[in-house]
């Protein structure tokens, strides 16, 4: 089935079976790698990507439901410039072999928007925000992107600096 | 996975019509279908897409609010009017999978998610769930993650959603568009259907019906609270969670729901327990008298037996919380 996408403000006119998951068809089809696949499953959050703005698991969605859709890839996150995330990942030493990088960039991007609007979490205190950036906001937040590394104190040294700078 | 048409839904009245189909299924978030549909566990031949229909809202209605099917779980959560005055639906939502699965998940899709057991992943082993007629893994089997109410002979896989037992304890109704046209109201009691002998049956939902929105009435207590505990603190299911809404008048429980995950075949209520509460001062011996009342017909297995003293003290530490 033809499928239009549109990928870091770029279109793409694909043809796919439906079976095409959103990830593959940025991966396999559009060629672009950074988005990782690390479980399919939804479980690590090495897949991440902003769709509308949102942070979604690509690996669990279909090319097809994302006709018309704005899609951010974290190669779409910088402009020629390092975003002041990826920036601030590389100063933190916010990682060892980069697999998990691209889904934690991307996700975090998302979580500072919800952070923004006022989203509670599972640790808030109490459901009236605002919110701020503190350890234990940020793991609650930023738990569903795993790094097998272990990269934790560097990846999120590395969004709290941004986050307090928001 | 197997082949499937993709078909889009433009129109409510009509998805019914196009969902039509024992090999059909509807597609919310896609983010449990399409986890069975890669292992498949689950292989429909036509998925139709509904997740851009204008089910997206939440609305005041008969006192009370409607939500929407497609509302995701994100946007729910967050909802001013839901952080409110159903803080325990913000809270077990806030609760459950991860920020990127509840930006796809939907209300709809959280209603009808399946169970997390392994057997029924796994299609190398029996799972009357999956095969009727099979047999069942996990009897005998690792047992950690199962159920202790409402199990049968042929099942005893968990119902794993956080969402849907903050709403059984709110008095959540359904909203159901049958193939025919027409909307029914199910509460959740009669929506879920216990495993007995046909565990691959789980709700009264038939061929082509679409749920439309889940209706809350006006919250029946102010005091309300969702308390989950699991193997670790983020991104897990519960081993065991309890949702109340607790109303006090003098001193005294005036009225009391409470409902419970990680224990029931569905997301589960007994109205014995909450009888037991109502009119009753809160102490130490009615919580304990309450528990002794919902674990009375539990069934455990070696996998499950310590889920009945941590409900015990979750469904205390979640009163003596709601009555202070
Ligand atoms: C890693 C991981 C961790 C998770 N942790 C938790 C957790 O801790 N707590 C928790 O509660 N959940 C958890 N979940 C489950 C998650 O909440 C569900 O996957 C989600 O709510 C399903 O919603 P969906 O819209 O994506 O459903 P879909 O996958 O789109 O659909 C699920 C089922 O519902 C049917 N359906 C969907 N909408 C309708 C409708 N309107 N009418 C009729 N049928 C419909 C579909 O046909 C399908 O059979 C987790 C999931 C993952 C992957
Ligand atoms: S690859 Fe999507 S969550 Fe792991
Ligand atoms: S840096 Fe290796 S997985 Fe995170």
């Amino acid at each position: 089935m033809q499928i239009d996408l549109t990928i870091n403000q770029k279109s793409y006119s694909l043809e796919l079976d439906s079976r095409v998951t959103l990830l593959d068809a940025i991966r396999e089809h559009v060629g672009l790698t950074g988005s990782k696949k690390g479980c399919d499953h939804g479980q690590c959050g090495a897949c991440t990507v902003l769709v509308n703005g949102r942070r979604i698991n690509a690996c669990l969605s279909l090319a097809a439901m994302h006709d018309g859709d704005e899609i951010t890839t974290v190669e779409g996150l910088s402009d020629g410039e390092l975003s002041p995330l990826q920036a601030a990942f590389i100063k933190e030493d916010g990682f060892q072999c980069g697999y998990c990088t691209p889904g934690q960039l991307c996700s975090a991007t998302g979580m500072l928007q919800e952070i923004s609007e006022g989203w509670p979490s599972h640790v808030s205190d109490s459901l009236d925000g605002p919110y701020e950036l503190s350890e234990a906001e940020l793991s609650e937040r930023m738990s569903g992107n795993l790094c097998r590394c272990s990269c934790y104190p560097g990846i999120n040294a590395a969004i709290r600096s941004v986050g307090e700078k928001a | 996975m197997r082949e499937f048409d993709y078909v889009r839904a433009t129109d409510t009245a009509r998805a019914s019509v196009e969902g039509q189909g024992a090999e059909t299924r509807f597609i919310a978030g896609g983010t449990n279908l399409l986890d069975l549909m890669k292992l498949e566990v689950m292989a429909p031949s036509k998925l139709v897409d509904i997740s851009r229909l204008p089910l997206d809202r939440i609305e005041e209605a008969d006192g009370g609010l409607r939500i929407g099917a497609t509302v995701t779980n994100s946007d729910l959560a967050a909802d001013p009017r839901i952080r409110a005055s159903y803080p325990v639906l913000s809270r077990a939502l806030l609760a459950g999978a991860s920020g990127q699965l509840r930006n796809k998940a939907t209300t709809g899709g959280n209603l009808l998610q399946r169970t997390r057991c392994p057997y029924f992943y796994d299609t190398d082993t029996p799972c009357n769930k999956r095969s009727p007629g099979e047999g069942c893994a996990a009897m005998g089997g690792e047992t950690r993650n199962h159920a202790v109410l409402g199990t049968s002979e042929t099942c005893i896989a968990l119902h794993p959603s956080d969402m849907a037992v903050a709403m059984r304890a709110l008095d959540a109704k359904v909203e159901v568009q049958g193939a025919g046209g027409e909307t029914n109201s199910f509460a959740m009691e009669e929506f879920y259907l216990l495993p007995s002998d046909t565990p691959h049956i789980e709700t009264i939902l038939e061929s082509g019906d679409l749920i439309t929105g889940v209706h809350l009435p006006a919250p029946r207590g102010d005091r309300q609270v969702y308390r989950k505990v699991r193997d670790r603190a983020s991104y897990a299911f519960a081993l065991v969670s309890t949702a109340a809404v607790v109303k006090m008048e003098d001193g005294r429980i005036a009225d009391a729901a409470v409902a419970f995950g990680g224990l029931g075949t569905m997301p589960w209520r007994d109205p014995e327990v909450d009888a037991a509460l109502t009119g009753e001062a809160p102490s130490r011996a009615l919580f304990d008298k309450a528990a002794d009342l919902l674990l009375r017909e539990a069934e455990v297995t070696d996998g499950t037996a310590f889920k009945l003293p941590l409900a015990r003290r979750v469904l205390r530490a979640v009163l003596e919380e709601a009555t202070a």
